[in-house]
């Protein structure tokens, strides 16, 4: 019944890996945000399965998941109305095209 | 009265700082007559002063506080109240009062009006310290102060070039000087351990004669920067660019006079030094004769005058070098009065001529301008040494000075000089006053000045017409030197021989008169009956008429003797300052913006790079991490 925490840690870590390479070579701002979704999930994963793994008593890192959750979502908040904004002074969402701020 | 001497700078002072703060915005006129009762609030102090030691106060020195404590050495802001500084002070300030109410009327329609009066009130202030002073270094305080505003006030007019060039030669003339004051405030200090003059005074005798002739020859470069003697003269005609007010007050009656009074102050260290004494007067008295011949020749009203000046200077220097301190100062004070009236009537001359200097552009302007062709020819007539005008006294008493106590060749230049200057003054009164118009648009729209201006013309001319007699007469024996003998003769010189008889007095007189008659007659009949003509007698002796006009080539030989050289020396440090120093700094500056656009280029604003650079990060923490870890790297 019981599926090693090695499995999980590997799912943990191909979702991560996955979300770094979107981070890395897409452009679009939406999918880049989704692929930080992913990496997040990834850490979620992780940490479910480590938490299980330590027999805790009362799931402390179940706990740290449920805050990943909301700062997941205050990002997404903010991350899209970034892109947004950026849209409606140019309409692109490339983030390749948004270096107006470039040093 | 004598305890508050420090509220008659305060005056000038307190001028000067509400005019240079609120004159331009607001004051604007008002800066005039601020300035002008404060000035004339320290003439009636100043006469308050002057009565107390008349009274019998006759040394005081007045404390305001310490300035500098260091070990032993000691210089208090403090004022030597005697007969020579309470003097001087009625002179200063009664003198500047005058100019100044003066200065309401001919600056009227300047747009610099309250930059005048705030430069002028400071230049009063620094005078009077100068004056007051107890100590070489507060009264160097004053010297610096006055050389200061003659540059800002020569260089008043700074948007033409010939004013910047005039107050910039003025500036480095003096810097000259000052050199040699600041040498001989040294060697004071070092020899005596002092620098009050008191003390210095009372120490003479530990002083060797090779110290002592330092000490005087040092202060006597200074004296001769300030006062425009030979060899550094040539800034005072130039200085004439400043508005006419300046050279009145500065450049005639008061801070080139600074250099005689710092002589005359210095009385017992320039005894004592022997031959330092023959310097003063061999210099003054040359540079009486050199400046008159060139005045002989110059056409601008105001050059005649600072040539004029110049000469007269000399005369102080000659008496101050044959042993005569009080008869310098009586000079002093008279030349302060008819100088000042000479230019200040030039100066109403050129308001009424729309600014126009040249004499061969003038001519007939008696009946237009009569106050001021009558109290300029009182003025011209006490410059000529006529009796009983103020200037007869003063200067037969300086002659007479140099005869009686052996100097004959230097007497012989003293009366030479009187013919010339005479002449002069004739030749000046008659081009401006008589004669035909010689251009008659501008003698049509000549007019006589306001009378804020013609006043002050007037109470000059009483005092050039009758300071001589009022305090110099009878010669030798009069008011002003039972006065001031005992400040400035103290110890000086025993009289050679015995009491000059009266015969031999009444003869110095005589020869003295028939100078000045003969130059104004000289005058007279070269420009008024044309014999022989001026410009047949200019014909005449070509060559030397030509060295005269172009005033000995001096400013041509400084240039090329010494501002070349200097040019080329200072090219080196130049050189230095520009490729090394400012090497070094620029270098530190293009440095880092090398560095920061090196930088710079790191920020692409592709956010994938970032992301990439942050990935690789946290690799590279990772891989560190986990060889610590699993022992691959040893701590």
């Amino acid at each position: 019944m019981s599926v090693p925490v090695g499995a999980f840690v590997a799912v943990s870590a191909v979702l991560f890996f996955i979300g770094v390479a979107g981070v890395l070579v897409r452009r679009n701002a939406v999918v880049i945000l989704m692929c930080v979704e992913l990496m997040l999930n990834a850490t979620n994963l992780a940490l479910v399965a480590f938490s299980r793994r330590a027999g805790l008593p009362d799931e402390r890192g179940s706990v740290f998941v449920v805050f990943i959750f909301v700062i997941a979502a205050a990002e997404v908040a903010v991350g899209l109305a970034i892109v947004l904004s950026a849209y409606r002074n140019r309409p692109t969402v490339d983030v390749d095209e948004i270096h107006a701020m470039k040093g | 009265m004598i305890a508050n001497v420090w509220l008659i700078p305060a005056f000038p002072l307190a001028a000067f700082l509400i005019n240079g703060l609120f004159g331009r915005r607001w004051l604007r006129h008002a800066t005039g007559w601020i300035a002008s009762a404060a000035v004339a609030a320290s003439a009636v102090l100043a006469v308050g002063v002057f009565l107390e030691v008349l009274g019998g106060k006759e040394r005081t020195t007045v404390t305001l506080y310490e300035w500098i404590g260091v070990g032993d050495f000691h210089v208090n802001v403090a004022a030597l109240v005697d007969p020579l500084s309470s003097a001087m002070l009625l002179v200063v300030t009664v003198v500047s009062t005058l100019i100044f109410i003066y200065s309401n009327g001919y600056m009227e329609h300047d747009h610099g009006f309250h930059r005048f009066f705030t430069w002028l009130s400071l230049f009063v202030f620094a005078m009077l310290i100068l004056v007051m002073a107890d100590n070489y270094l507060l009264t160097f305080v004053g010297w610096e102060g006055v050389g200061l505003c003659s540059y800002l006030l020569i260089g008043f007019w700074f948007d033409k070039p010939a004013p910047q060039k005039a107050a910039n030669k003025a500036f480095w003339m003096n810097r000259v000087g000052d050199w040699g004051y600041t040498i001989g405030m040294i060697t004071i200090f070092l020899v005596f351990g002092s620098l009050t003059y008191t003390e210095v005074f009372e120490k003479v005798g530990i002083a060797t004669q090779a110290n002592l002739l330092l000490i005087c020859i040092a202060l006597f470069v200074g004296a001769t920067g300030k006062s425009a003697q030979l060899p550094l003269y040539s800034w005072l005609p130039d200085a004439m660019e400043g508005p006419t007010p300046v050279s009145a007050l500065i450049h005639a009656a008061t801070m080139v006079t600074a250099g005689v009074y710092l002589v005359a102050r210095s009385t017992p260290l320039f005894v004592a030094a022997g031959p330092a004494l023959q310097v003063v007067g061999v210099v003054g008295a040359v540079t009486a004769i050199f400046a008159a011949t060139i005045a002989l020749v110059q056409f601008d009203i105001k050059r005649v005058m600072a040539y004029s000046t110049v000469s007269q200077l000399g005369y102080m220097f000659l008496a101050l070098g044959v042993g005569a301190p009080v008869a310098a100062i009586f000079h002093l004070a008279t030349h302060a009065f008819f100088k000042a009236l000479l230019f200040l009537g030039s100066g109403s001359v050129i308001h009424g001529m729309q600014g126009e200097q040249d004499m061969r552009k003038m001519g007939g302007l008696r009946p237009k301008m009569p106050v001021t062709y009558w109290t300029m020819l009182v003025a011209g007539g006490a410059l000529a040494a006529l009796p009983p005008l103020a200037g007869f006294w003063s200067k037969d008493e300086i002659v007479g000075a140099a005869y009686q106590n052996g100097h004959v060749i230097l007497y012989a230049i003293g009366i030479i000089t009187a013919i010339l200057t005479a002449f002069y003054v004739t030749r000046a009164m008659w081009l401006t006053f008589h004669g035909e118009p010689r251009d008659h648009h501008l003698y049509d729209h000549a007019h006589e000045s306001p009378t804020v201006m013609t006043l002050p013309l007037i109470v000059l001319a009483v005092g050039s017409a009758t300071l001589g007699l009022v305090i110099g007469f009878p010669p030798d024996a009069g008011f002003i030197h039972t006065f001031l003998r005992p400040s400035v003769e103290a110890g000086v010189l025993d009289r050679v021989g015995e009491e000059p008889r009266l015969v031999t007095i009444l003869a110095l007189a005589a020869v003295s008169v028939g100078a000045g008659i003969v130059g104004i007659l000289i005058g007279l009949s070269m420009y008024v009956r044309h014999r022989p003509d001026p410009s047949a007698v200019a014909r005449a002796f070509d060559g030397y008429y030509r060295v005269l006009v172009n005033k000995y080539y001096v400013d041509e030989l400084y240039d090329r003797r010494i501002v070349d050289l200097m040019r080329g020396a200072f090219g080196v440090l130049w050189a230095f300052d520009v490729h090394v120093v400012d090497g070094i700094a620029n270098g530190l500056g293009r440095l880092s913006t090398l560095g920061g656009s090196g930088v710079r280029r790191l920020q692409t604003g592709i956010v994938g790079n970032y992301a990439l650079t942050i990935v690789a990060g946290l690799l590279a923490v990772l891989v560190v991490y986990g060889g610590y870890a699993a022992g691959v790297f040893k701590p």
